[in-house]
């Protein structure tokens, strides 16, 4: 288990002191003024020596994308934007930093911002979350009468703006360049990239949208070293992470762990395990809403980082963890998400709006057992009309969940078919 | 993608503006974004008029585009996108918006609507007969760890069981504001019963941050 000295989040849980000078006391704050003296080019080299990579779900390297940054201000500022859209089903980690180890997120907005020559950030809230924004909100208050933000910023020379903004209830918000969209005031529409945000993004300026755990992470890759971070996890997936973990185990819980954590230690070590014992597991999706589900075989031998969950056709994406037992109507689960990907898309590309929809309704019978047999292969079609062919990946997340389940579950959707017809319920169907 | 439409004009109010302190915060709110820009304020100022007037009344929209100086379709065009924005008035001791995506549903979020159903009104967005309640099914609210969960108006209501919930809404029938967070003793998300890390966490406060700014909040 990690140790409690190397955890990031000293206090996740919130049951330290939240105030300023309680984060001060763990650390936070701590010489941010010499890591800035380092200059913007040692701490994006620091930042892409430690190996970190984007904990919004796709998992593309941070330092690497803060240096597609313009290396000079010219005319237009640049922007940090802060995506605590958090909105992936089963993820809810970026709240607990925000609204229990704020200073965490905030340094991390100034050192960022510094090393990509902005001098404003916007954090973009989702709108339920009202109290996570107020503690932001608190915090953030609190650095301005400390004068860690602001004019010349915790004495670093730079200038330094923070806001919060909200969104209003819209998963798509999450997407960087709906969320954009959103934040100019607009309906959250994704944009056609190229051009990709670091040469047109926020008011047509160079921009930088990352995940808040990617932002709240790097004060502390930077104060203990690239080479700290990347003692955890196996090579090209390293550092802590923060696993959010629901449904079917006897505690779930939001717990910060090594990268490349077993599945099952994961579980045992803070859920108190499968609800019913292992041999009681029957699938878990291990990355939020938008990767292919795992059954329990894969379940075994299951290494929760973003290398062997791929290869597996599935992903760590937010590494959300949804824990399913053989209780479940796994068929209902998915059918879920599809209601969920059609109620979300926003309607600009057809393959899109008219497939989550057409999705969803063959997933309604399936659930049922109204479906003909072959209309498993024709959904199976659907999904790969759809993935790939949509401006933003909500087609491919929607299209995703379905290719998992019928991977796996083949046989117990046709089963639910078959006795549907047959009048008889198998053992399976009566679940 | 779903089709969201204005309340009948025969509920709208003719006219609206905001409090002073409102009209304060708009202006403060305004001013976060580069000149040119106020257009970004549109979702925070429609969701102050919101919680100004218990929903959103077309007038409000209206009201905002022209602070805004922004084309009135623009703004009923983020009014309608977005989900929050409640275009009907809702019930006036709570508007209850239950999460039923996957995770919730795994831990009894059906339950829970059942619940709404038989104490509230069968149908969702169907304000209860005595006009105190209404309820509807959303999509994750991102506490999925503490399934299954509710939000009623700011404030989250976490680890329910059909029977706390029902006793939630017996308090919120009474006009209280029952205390939210975790309703099985649970501090936050840790594990229930006690964290498996940062164990020697001294508590500063007795409950979470959003408990504890929920009981700062002067009541009206
Ligand atoms: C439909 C959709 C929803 C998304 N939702 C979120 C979200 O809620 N939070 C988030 O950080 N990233 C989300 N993303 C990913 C962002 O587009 C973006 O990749 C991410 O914020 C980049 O941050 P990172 O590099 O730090 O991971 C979403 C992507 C898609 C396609
Ligand atoms: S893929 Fe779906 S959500 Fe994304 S832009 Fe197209 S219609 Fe909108
Ligand atoms: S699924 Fe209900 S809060 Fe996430």
């Amino acid at each position: 288990m990690l140790a409690d000295s190397d955890r990031i989040f000293q206090n996740l849980y919130g049951m330290r002191d939240r105030s300023l000078a309680g984060a001060r006391a763990r650390g936070c704050w701590d010489g941010t003024a010499e890591i800035i003296a380092r200059g913007q080019d040692a701490i994006v080299e620091e930042v892409k020596a430690s190996g970190l990579r984007g904990r919004g779900g796709a998992g593309f390297p941070t330092g690497l994308k803060w240096s597609f940054m313009p290396k000079e201000v010219k005319d237009r500022p640049h922007y940090l934007v802060v995506n605590a859209d958090e909105s992936e089903p089963g993820t809810c980690k970026d709240r607990e930093i925000m609204r229990h180890d704020p200073h965490t997120l905030i340094e991390g907005c100034l050192i960022a911002s510094f090393a990509m020559r902005a001098n404003a950030c916007y954090i973009y809230l989702r709108g339920e979350y009202v109290r996570e924004k107020e503690a932001l909100q608190v915090a953030i208050d609190e650095c301005y009468d400390a004068g860690l933000l602001g004019k010349n910023a915790a004495d670093s020379g730079w200038d330094f703006d923070l806001y919060l903004h909200h969104g209003a209830g819209a998963y798509i918000c999450g997407e960087e360049t709906a969320l954009i969209e959103s934040l100019e005031g607009k309906k959250g529409m994704p944009r056609l990239k190229p051009p990709f945000p670091a040469g047109v993004g926020l008011y047509g300026c160079p921009s930088t949208v990352n995940n808040v755990e990617s932002i709240a992470v790097a004060p502390t890759i930077l104060r203990r070293g690239a080479e700290w971070f990347k003692g955890f996890g196996r090579d090209n997936n390293a550092g802590t992470k923060i696993f959010a973990i629901s449904g079917h185990v006897e505690r779930p819980c939001v717990v910060e762990e090594a990268m490349s954590i077993t599945l099952r230690e994961l579980l045992d070590a803070h859920c108190g395990g499968v609800r019913g014992g292992w041999d009681n597991l029957k699938a878990v999706i291990p990355g939020g809403s938008s990767v292919p589900l795992l059954p329990k075989d894969l379940c075994d031998d299951a290494i929760m980082d973003f290398d062997w969950l791929r290869d597996q056709k599935s992903g760590l994406g937010t590494a959300a963890v949804i824990v399913m037992d053989q209780s479940t109507d796994v068929i209902k689960a998915i059918w879920r998400l599809s209601k969920f990907y059609k109620h979300e898309s926003c309607g600009q590309c057809t393959p899109c709006r008219e497939g989550t929809g057409w999705m969803m309704r063959v997933m309604d019978r399936l659930v049922t057992g109204d479906a003909e047999p072959e209309e498993i292969d024709m959904l199976l079609d659907v999904t790969k009309q759809v993935e790939g062919h949509t401006i933003c990946a909500l087609g491919d997340a929607a299209a995703w969940p379905i290719q998992g389940l019928i991977r796996h579950f083949r046989n117990e959707i046709e089963d639910r078919i078959k006795a549907k017809r047959t009048g008889k319920v198998s053992a399976i169907a009566a679940e | 993608m779903s089709t969201r439409r204005l309340a009948p004009d025969a509920v709208q109010p003719q006219s609206f503006a905001f409090t002073s302190e409102n009209q304060a915060f708009a202006e403060a709110t305004i001013a976060k974004y580069p000149a040119g820009r106020q257009a970004s304020a549109v979702i925070p100022l429609l969701f102050r008029a919101q919680e100004q007037e218990g929903w959103l009344p077309r007038a409000a929209i209206e009201h905002v585009a022209v602070m805004l100086d922004m084309p009135v379709i623009r703004a009923l065009e983020v009014a309608t996108f977005y989900f929050m924005f409640k275009l009907a008035p809702v019930g006036t001791a709570a508007h209850v918006e239950v999460c039923g995506t996957t995770p919730c549903m795994l831990c009894g979020s059906e339950a829970i609507i059942a619940v709404c159903k038989n104490m509230i009104s069968p149908a969702a967005h169907t304000v209860s007969a005595d006009g105190k309640f209404s309820w509807e099914e959303v999509e994750c609210l991102g506490a999925c760890s503490n399934a299954p969960m509710v939000q009623i108006g700011k404030d989250y209501y976490e680890d329910l069981t059909p029977e706390s919930f029902a006793q939630l809404l017996e308090a919120f029938g009474r006009g209280e504001h029952p205390r939210p967070g975790p309703q099985n003793q649970r501090f936050a998300s840790e594990p229930l019963g006690g964290a498996t890390s940062l164990r020697d966490a001294a508590l500063a406060e007795p409950v979470n941050a959003s408990i504890a700014l929920a009981e700062a909040e002067p009541r009206r």
